[in-house]
C-alpha cells in the first residue's frame, strides 16, 4: 500500500515537469500533500493525539490546502501568464527527471546495503533533485517558489527514511519555520509581481558585478 | 535565563511592530539592549551549564556573543541616525526595528544552542528577518536582493537539513539516538563514516551560504548591498559568524574521526576558492559596499583556513573572525554616513571624502590600514598566526598562494579607498544642501572599535585568551 502510494508520488513529479499550465502546476502540489499524509499516515506505528495533530496540520491542512490556495491567489492576483514558461522543452524535462529516477533507483541497487535498499530513501532522492533541476529551468518566479516546496516535500520524505524522532518542541519549530518560509517567499514573488509587470528570473539582473 | 531572553526579545518584537510610537520604540530598544548584555554576562557567569534543556554556552559561543552585543548596541545607534535622516512612514520603521531585534536575538539563540535543528531554527529565522531587513528602501533593486537573499539562503538552509537528517541517521545507528552537539561530539569515533561524510557536506554547503565561502557566497553580497548600513554592519560580522559557528561545530565532530583529512581539504579548497573569487571580484567591483562585502569573503577564507589547520591556526582563526566583525562593522557604519555627503554608490562617481568629513575619512583610512593587517593592526597578529600555522604544517604552497591574492586584494582595497579620500573630480555628485551635517561624535564609536580591535590585537584581555584557548583545546 506505502508503495503504491510512493508510485503516485513519483507519477506527481512527471506531472510537474509536463505540466503546460501553472494550475496543473499547483494540483500536483496539492496532490502530494494528500499522497504524504497517506504514506504517514500508514508509517505511524502508534496513534497519539499530539502525534496525529502534528501530522494533519503539516501535511494535510499546510501543504494539500493552505499553500496550494495560497499560490492559486498570487496567480490570480498577479494576472501570471497561465502557462509555466520552461527554458527547455517538456519532452527534455520529462527525459531529465526519468533520467534522475532511472539512477538513483540504479545507484540505490548498486549501492545496496543498509538504508539503499530503503524505497524512502529513493523516493526522497529523485524529489530532492528533481525541485533542483525544475528550479534552474523554469523562467516565472512562482515556479521557483513551487520548485522549492517539492523539494521541502523531498526532505520530508527523507526525514521518514531517517526514522530519527525529533522531540515534539523541535518538530513543532522546523514546522512552523517552513510554513513561514514559504509565505514570505510568497510575499516577495507577489511584491516582485507588483513592480516589475512581469515575474521573469529574466529581469532580476540589476544587481551583478 | 535563555527562557526569559527569549519570551521578552519577542514581547519586543511585537510591541515594536504593532505599537509603532517612536518613543515606545525607543525605550524598547533600550530595553531590549539592557537584555542582550544581560544575557551576554549571564551565560559567561554560566558557562557549560545546561539551560532551557536544549542551549549549553560554551567558550566560541560566548565569545560570539560578546561581539554580536558590542555590535547590536553600535547598530541600534547608527540605526537611530540612519533612520533620522529618511523620511520613512511609521510603519516601515517598526518593521525595521523589529527585524533587526529579531535578528539578533536569532543570531544570539543560534550560537548559544547544544542541538542541531535548535540551530537550524534559529538560522531559519534570520534568514527570515535579514530579508525583511534588506527589503527596507522599498526600491526595485532592493526587492531583487532580498528575493536572491530569501531564495538561495531557504535552499541552503533545506541542504543543511538534509545533513542534519544524515548526522541523524548516523547517529542512530551508533546508538546515540539524538542530535545533540556535545553527544555527537563525545561519541564521534562510533559515527558512521560514510554518513558523515554526507552530512558534512551538506551541513558545510548550506552553512557557506550565511559564512560567505565558495559555493553560496552570492546571496550574502548582494544582501550587503542592498541593506541599510547598520544592518549590512550586522550581515557581515554577526551573521556570519553564525555560519562559521555552523561550520565549526560539525567539522569539530569530523575532527575527532578518520574522516578528519577529508574534511579537511574540503575546506581548504573551498577557503582557496573563496579568496580566489574575492581578489578577482575586488578588481573589478563598481561600488563600496559590494567592495566590502567581498573583503568579508576573504576574511571567511582566511578564517577557515585557520580553522583547517587547527592548534595555533585555529586560535588565529578564532581572534581573527572577532577582529574582521568589529573593523568591518566600523567600514560600514562609516559608509552610511559617505552615503549622505556622496550622492552615487558607485566608485566612479566618487571623491573628495577627506575635504567633505575629516573624522569620517579618518576612520576609512584607518579601517583600511586594519583591515588590510598593517601593523599595528590586530588582524596582523591573527593573520600572522594563521600564516604560521599554515608554515608548520607543511602547506608552503597555500601560503604563498593565499599570499599572492592577499596582494592583490590590498591593491585593489587601497586604490578603491584613496580614489574616495582624495580624487579631486569635477562631476562629484555631492550633496549640496547640508540639512544635517554629519558631527564629530557620530565618528566616536567607529574609532572606539578600531581602537578596540588595536587592542585586542596586541595586548588581549586574559578573559578571551582563556576562552579562545579552551575552545581551541575542546577542538582536540
Amino acid at each position: 500500500m506505502v508503495n503504491l502510494l510512493l508510485i503516485f508520488f513519483i507519477v506527481t513529479l512527471f506531472v510537474c515537469a509536463t505540466a503546460i499550465r501553472l494550475k496543473t502546476f499547483i494540483k500536483a502540489i496539492a496532490c502530494q500533500g494528500l499522497l504524504l499524509f497517506g504514506i504517514f499516515f500508514l508509517r505511524l506505528n502508534e496513534i497519539n493525539t499530539v502525534n496525529l495533530v502534528l501530522l494533519l496540520l503539516e501535511t494535510l491542512i499546510f501543504k494539500a490546502v493552505v499553500i496550494p490556495y495560497f499560490l492559486h491567489y498570487l496567480i490570480k492576483k498577479n494576472k501570471i501568464n497561465r502557462e509555466s514558461d520552461p527554458y527547455i522543452s517538456n519532452f527534455t524535462s520529462l527525459f531529465i527527471i526519468t533520467f534522475i529516477v532511472m539512477t538513483t533507483f540504479y545507484l540505490a541497487n548498486t549501492l545496496r546495503g543498509g538504508v539503499f535498499g530503503n524505497i524512502y530513501f529513493v523516493v526522497s532522492m529523485i524529489t530532492i533533485f528533481t525541485g533542483l533541476f525544475l528550479m534552474i529551468s523554469r523562467k516565472k518566479i512562482i515556479t521557483h517558489v513551487m520548485s522549492f516546496i517539492i523539494m521541502e516535500n523531498g526532505v520530508v520524505v527523507l526525514s521518514l527514511t531517517v526514522g530519527i524522532e525529533m522531540p515534539m518542541l523541535v518538530n513543532l519549530g522546523i514546522l512552523l519555520d517552513i510554513f513561514v518560509t514559504v509565505l514570505v517567499l510568497g510575499i516577495f514573488a507577489n511584491k516582485i509581481g507588483d513592480i516589475f509587470k512581469e515575474a521573469e528570473v529574466g529581469h532580476l539582473e540589476r544587481l551583478r558585478d | 535565563m535563555i527562557g526569559i531572553y527569549l519570551i521578552l526579545s519577542l514581547f519586543v518584537v511585537f510591541s515594536v511592530f504593532f505599537i509603532r510610537k517612536r518613543e515606545v520604540i525607543y525605550s524598547l530598544v533600550i530595553l531590549f539592549t539592557v537584555l542582550q548584555w544581560t544575557l551576554t554576562i549571564y551565560e559567561y557567569l554560566n558557562l557549560n551549564t545546561v539551560q532551557f534543556y536544549y542551549f549549553t554556552p560554551d567558550a566560541i559561543g560566548i565569545i560570539l556573543l560578546f561581539v554580536l552585543s558590542v555590535l547590536a548596541t553600535t547598530s541600534f545607534l547608527y540605526s537611530y541616525i540612519y533612520l533620522g535622516n529618511r523620511q520613512d512612514t511609521p510603519i516601515a520603521e517598526s518593521i525595521y526595528w523589529s527585524a533587526l531585534i529579531l535578528l539578533i536575538s536569532a543570531i544570539s539563540c543560534a550560537y548559544l544552542a547544544n542541538h542541531a535543528a535548535i540551530t537550524w531554527i534559529f538560522i531559519e529565522i534570520t534568514t527570515l528577518s535579514s530579508s525583511v531587513l534588506i527589503y527596507h528602501r522599498r526600491t526595485e533593486s532592493s526587492l531583487e536582493g532580498s528575493w536572491k537573499y530569501l531564495f538561495i539562503c531557504s535552499v541552503s538552509v533545506a541542504l543543511i537539513f538534509i545533513g542534519i537528517l544524515f548526522l541523524g541517521l548516523a547517529s542512530q545507528q551508533a546508538k546515540i539516538g539524538d542530535l545533540f552537539y556535545s553527544n555527537l561530539f563525545s561519541k564521534a569515533r562510533s559515527l558512521d563514516e560514510f554518513w558523515l561524510k554526507a552530512a558534512f557536506l551538506f551541513i558545510f554547503t548550506g552553512y557557506t551560504a550565511k559564512a560567505g565561502l565558495v559555493p553560496m557566497y552570492t546571496a550574502g553580497i548582494d544582501a550587503k548591498d542592498k541593506a541599510p548600513s547598520p544592518a549590512a554592519a550586522i550581515f557581515s560580522s554577526a551573521l556570519m559568524n553564525v555560519g562559521f559557528l555552523g561550520i565549526y561545530r560539525i567539522y569539530s565532530i569530523a575532527a575527532q574521526t578518520n574522516i578528519h583529512q577529508w574534511a579537511k581539504i574540503v575546506l581548504l579548497i573551498s577557503a582557496l576558492l573563496s579568496l580566489l573569487i574575492s581578489a578577482a571580484y575586488m578588481l573589478r567591483v563598481r561600488s563600496f559596499k559590494r567592495m566590502f562585502a567581498y573583503s568579508s569573503v576573504e576574511h571567511m577564507g582566511l578564517v577557515t583556513i585557520g580553522m583547517s589547520m587547527g592548534g595555533a591556526g585555529l586560535f588565529g582563526a578564532v581572534l581573527h573572525l572577532i577582529l574582521h566583525s568589529f573593523t568591518k562593522a566600523g567600514l560600514f557604519y562609516q559608509y552610511g554616513s559617505v552615503n549622505r555627503v556622496i550622492k552615487s554608490k558607485y566608485i566612479n562617481d566618487a571623491g573628495g571624502y577627506f575635504e567633505k568629513n575629516t573624522s569620517g575619512a579618518l576612520v576609512l583610512l584607518l579601517g583600511f590600514f586594519i583591515i588590510t593587517a598593517v601593523p599595528p593592526s590586530g588582524m596582523f597578529i591573527s593573520e600572522f598566526y594563521i600564516f604560521r600555522s599554515m608554515f608548520d604544517n607543511g602547506y608552503l604552497w597555500l601560503l604563498i598562494v593565499t599570499a599572492i591574492l592577499l596582494t592583490f586584494i590590498v591593491s585593489a582595497f587601497g586604490a578603491i579607498i584613496f580614489k574616495l579620500l582624495f580624487h579631486r573630480q569635477e562631476n562629484v555628485n555631492i550633496y549640496e544642501d547640508q540639512s544635517s551635517p554629519i558631527s564629530i561624535w557620530e565618528s566616536v564609536p567607529q574609532f572606539v572599535l578600531l581602537a578596540g580591535v588595536v587592542y585586542l590585537g596586541f595586548n588581549p584581555p586574559a578573559v578571551l585568551v582563556n576562552l579562545i584557548n579552551t575552545a581551541v583545546k575542546s577542538f582536540g
